[in-house]
């Protein structure tokens, strides 16, 4: 515990402060870039992005190692990584829009593809003489202990630059996400737009992959927007509060890969945001599991209530174990079932407002307050007094319920 | 094409070619269906499946593990569904969501527990070991007909040709109710068929194939052969006959030609070392694909190939 507090507080020592703060810089950047990706529908093609760096990162090496260079330079090896994501990006566009195949197998063909071609790059780089100390493995799940400066660097700058191209297109990128036909009549470049959304995406996927790993970036992508969205109906507050989600995952996911040995930053900054996750999906107020069962227990006691109410107004006896527990709850009638003075004039009201809506539905031509009724919402809620007044007229003066 | 062929390299390729027809045929109606992406779900949450299997039993024997896979497979679906109905999320955005938290948590038990003992690591999750299944006691050709060789060949061959014969039965049993329920859902309904546990029957069966291949290939294999042969075989026709037809072609041909590259294409270029089997094969699928969506009579979204339609 004492460890991790240490690390929370970047007291872990130098390189873990370091990768602390480039993974909150990260998360922000990609908790915010993919609650685009996400209000679009298109989460998956981030898949398909990250495992199509890949053969990228193969090649860069090659190619570097070949002009003699040093081939396990990040920058360089990064660039190579964005340059085959863009190609995969190019083909999922390419194939859901050219052929007849869905955006899925698309997906899933440039995906399994790209990876495989890495595969086999990486099997020749490991022939190379250079290439048996490369650790480009690295890159599958990635690996922060090795990390050097200058990479921390490189990924504090990216993270801070794709969270600035974020801020500069969220208002068209929030458009195209939720509307892209009203985008495109009012005059956006919807394409142009999609693969903006899409090449920022590639950024944070290509900055990312050294420090989570091409198979994990995508959760930092994902996760947080959908997390995020279960806070708020407001876009604008989704952007930001998913980029919060996602600094706070690598922020404290680092802290505690820091904490211990054998804890892998990648997969446990993952596993924070899956418990951001799954705690919002049952307790975030109105959209959560929770909320939902609260309603609907609410809704139910509405429910028995008026019928209890009804059945008193009816003199008919309540059998109903739930209905006689909500009555009583409400003491509307006493624990032999008796209704108390209070429930026999809450049971009057009830009757005569239920003849109300009889004469309401007859007497009264607009279908759209009418149509209102559902047994549960008061009359007084949709017309005025002098209205209910009316109906009044033709029902005649209220009448007392005899107790039983 | 003599002793040394049918001892390095046919067991290898019979599997790659059981292991492709087993993930293509179901693959083929998960890309009708528009769930391609389960099958890499599926692939993705093989690992804490088998990492949980290993903790339990302590064994990386292949009962326990395939049975590991399967059941975190079948867990992974469950997840997902959940996530759909529950937080109202859109089925691409749950999946992300579930399978890449079961895949991290994976990564870390494996890094927790102590499995340097065993050959139990990520790469050869996704990777495989195609190259190293080799029939050791095979002579030549004639070790075909001899018993004593035979009993010495992979188990992967006989679990995989067993998953193999297994997805060919149910797709022929289930042949008709699939094939509705792909197309038309209402109808299916309205006819009865039980639309719901036709639908996660599929999915488990696509489980299965895609555990048992893992066993052998690795899972960069699964994904490939569950998407691009049924893919390109979709471009090739409008019937759902042929297009199985196809997709077992394209598999075959993947696997075939993947080894047959991977093996001894390096060496037509004067270098010593082959190279990936598992991703080469994935490669040739993609290739194929790619050929289909530039060349096939049917890759327009009409209906008509550009022949037909002129």
């Amino acid at each position: 515990m004492d460890a991790f507090l240490n690390a929370l507080f970047l007291g872990a020592g130098y390189n873990a402060a370091l990768v602390g703060i480039g993974a909150a810089l990260l998360g922000f950047a990609a908790g915010a870039s993919g609650t685009f990706l996400f209000l679009r529908k298109r989460a998956l093609v981030s898949d398909a992005v990250a495992h199509a760096t890949l053969p990228g990162v193969g090649l860069a090496f090659i190619v570097m190692v070949a002009l003699g260079f040093d081939g396990r330079s990040l920058v360089g090896l990064l660039a190579g990584s964005a340059v085959t994501a863009a190609i995969g990006l190019v083909l999922v566009e390419w194939m859901s829009r050219k052929t007849r195949l869905s955006e899925d197998a698309a997906i899933g063909a440039v995906l399994s593809v790209f990876f495989g071609i890495g595969i086999v790059l990486l099997t020749v780089i490991q022939t190379m003489s250079q290439g048996r100390q490369a650790g480009l493995e690295g890159f599958l799940l990635g690996s922060t202990a090795g990390m050097l400066f200058q990479d921390a660097v490189v990924i504090a700058i990216g993270g801070t630059l794709a969270v600035a191209a974020t801020f500069i297109l969220r208002r068209p990128m929030t458009l195209v996400a939720f509307d892209p036909e009203y985008a495109a009549a009012s005059g956006y470049d919807v394409r142009k737009i999609d693969l903006a959304m899409m090449g920022l995406v590639m950024a944070v996927t290509v900055i990312g992959l050294k420090l989570v790993g091409l198979i994990l970036i995508v959760a930092m992508l994902i996760i947080p927007a959908v997390t995020a969205r279960f806070w708020t109906e407001k876009s604008d507050t989704v952007i930001w509060s998913a980029g919060l989600l996602g600094a706070a995952s690598g922020y404290v996911g680092a802290a505690i890969s820091a904490s211990a040995p054998a804890l892998p930053t990648g997969p446990i900054i993952v596993l924070v945001s899956a418990a951001l996750f799954t705690l919002s999906l049952f307790f975030a107020p109105a959209r959560g599991v929770a909320a939902a069962v609260i309603r609907r227990q609410r809704f139910q006691a509405r429910v028995h209530h008026r019928q209890g109410l009804l059945a008193l107004a009816r003199q008919e006896p309540i059998h109903d174990k739930l209905t006689l527990k909500v009555l009583g709850r409400d003491g509307l009638i006493r624990p032999d079932g008796v209704a108390t003075d209070t429930g026999r004039a809450m049971a009057a009201k009830v009757a005569r407002d239920e003849r109300r809506w009889d004469v309401a539905r007859e007497v009264h031509h607009d279908v759209s307050l009418t149509g209102r009724y559902d047994g549960l919402t008061p009359i007084e809620d949709v017309f005025t007094p002098d209205e209910i007044a009316q109906f009044d007229v033709v029902i005649g003066k209220p009448t007392a319920v005899e107790g039983t | 094409m003599g002793a040394e062929f049918v001892q390095f390299s046919l067991t290898p390729i019979l599997i790659g070619i059981l292991a492709s027809i087993a993930c293509a045929l179901p693959g083929n109606f998960l890309v009708l269906r528009k769930q391609a992406l389960i099958g890499d779900a599926i692939s993705h949450v093989v690992l804490p499946g088998i990492v949980v299997a290993f903790l339990i039993t302590g064994s990386v024997a292949a009962l326990p593990m395939l049975l590991g896979a399967a059941g975190a497979a079948i867990v992974a679906v469950i997840l997902i569904e959940a996530i759909k109905r529950l937080g109202n999320i859109e089925p691409g955005a749950a999946m992300g969501v579930a399978f890449t938290s079961l895949f991290a948590g994976g990564v870390l038990l494996l890094e927790q527990s102590d499995t340097s003992s065993v050959h139990l690591d990520v790469e050869h999750a996704l990777m495989g070991n195609l190259e190293s299944l080799i029939w050791f006691k095979a002579q030549g050709w004639s070790s075909l007909w001899d018993l004593e060789a035979l009993a010495a060949l992979p188990h992967e061959l006989g679990r995989i040709a067993v998953v193999c014969a297994l997805v060919i039965v149910l797709t022929v049993i289930f042949w008709r109710p699939l094939k509705i329920s792909t197309f038309d859902e209402s109808f299916a309904q309205a006819l009865g068929l039980p639309v719901g546990a036709i639908g996660f029957g599929l999915v488990v069966t696509a489980a299965v194939a895609a555990v048992a291949a893992f066993d052998a290939v690795g899972s960069i294999i699964v994904i490939a052969m569950f998407i691009c042969p049924p893919a390109a075989a979709r471009l090739m026709t409008n019937r759902l006959e042929t297009q199985v037809t196809w997709s077992i072609v394209f598999a075959t041909l993947s696997a075939i030609l993947g080894y047959v590259f991977a093996g001894y294409g390096p060496l037509w270029f004067g270098a010593q070392n082959a190279v990936s089997a598992a991703g080469m094969i994935a490669t040739v699928s993609g290739i194929i694909l790619a050929l289909a969506c530039l060349f096939g009579p049917y890759r327009s979204r009409i209906g008509v190939g550009r022949e037909e339609a002129a």
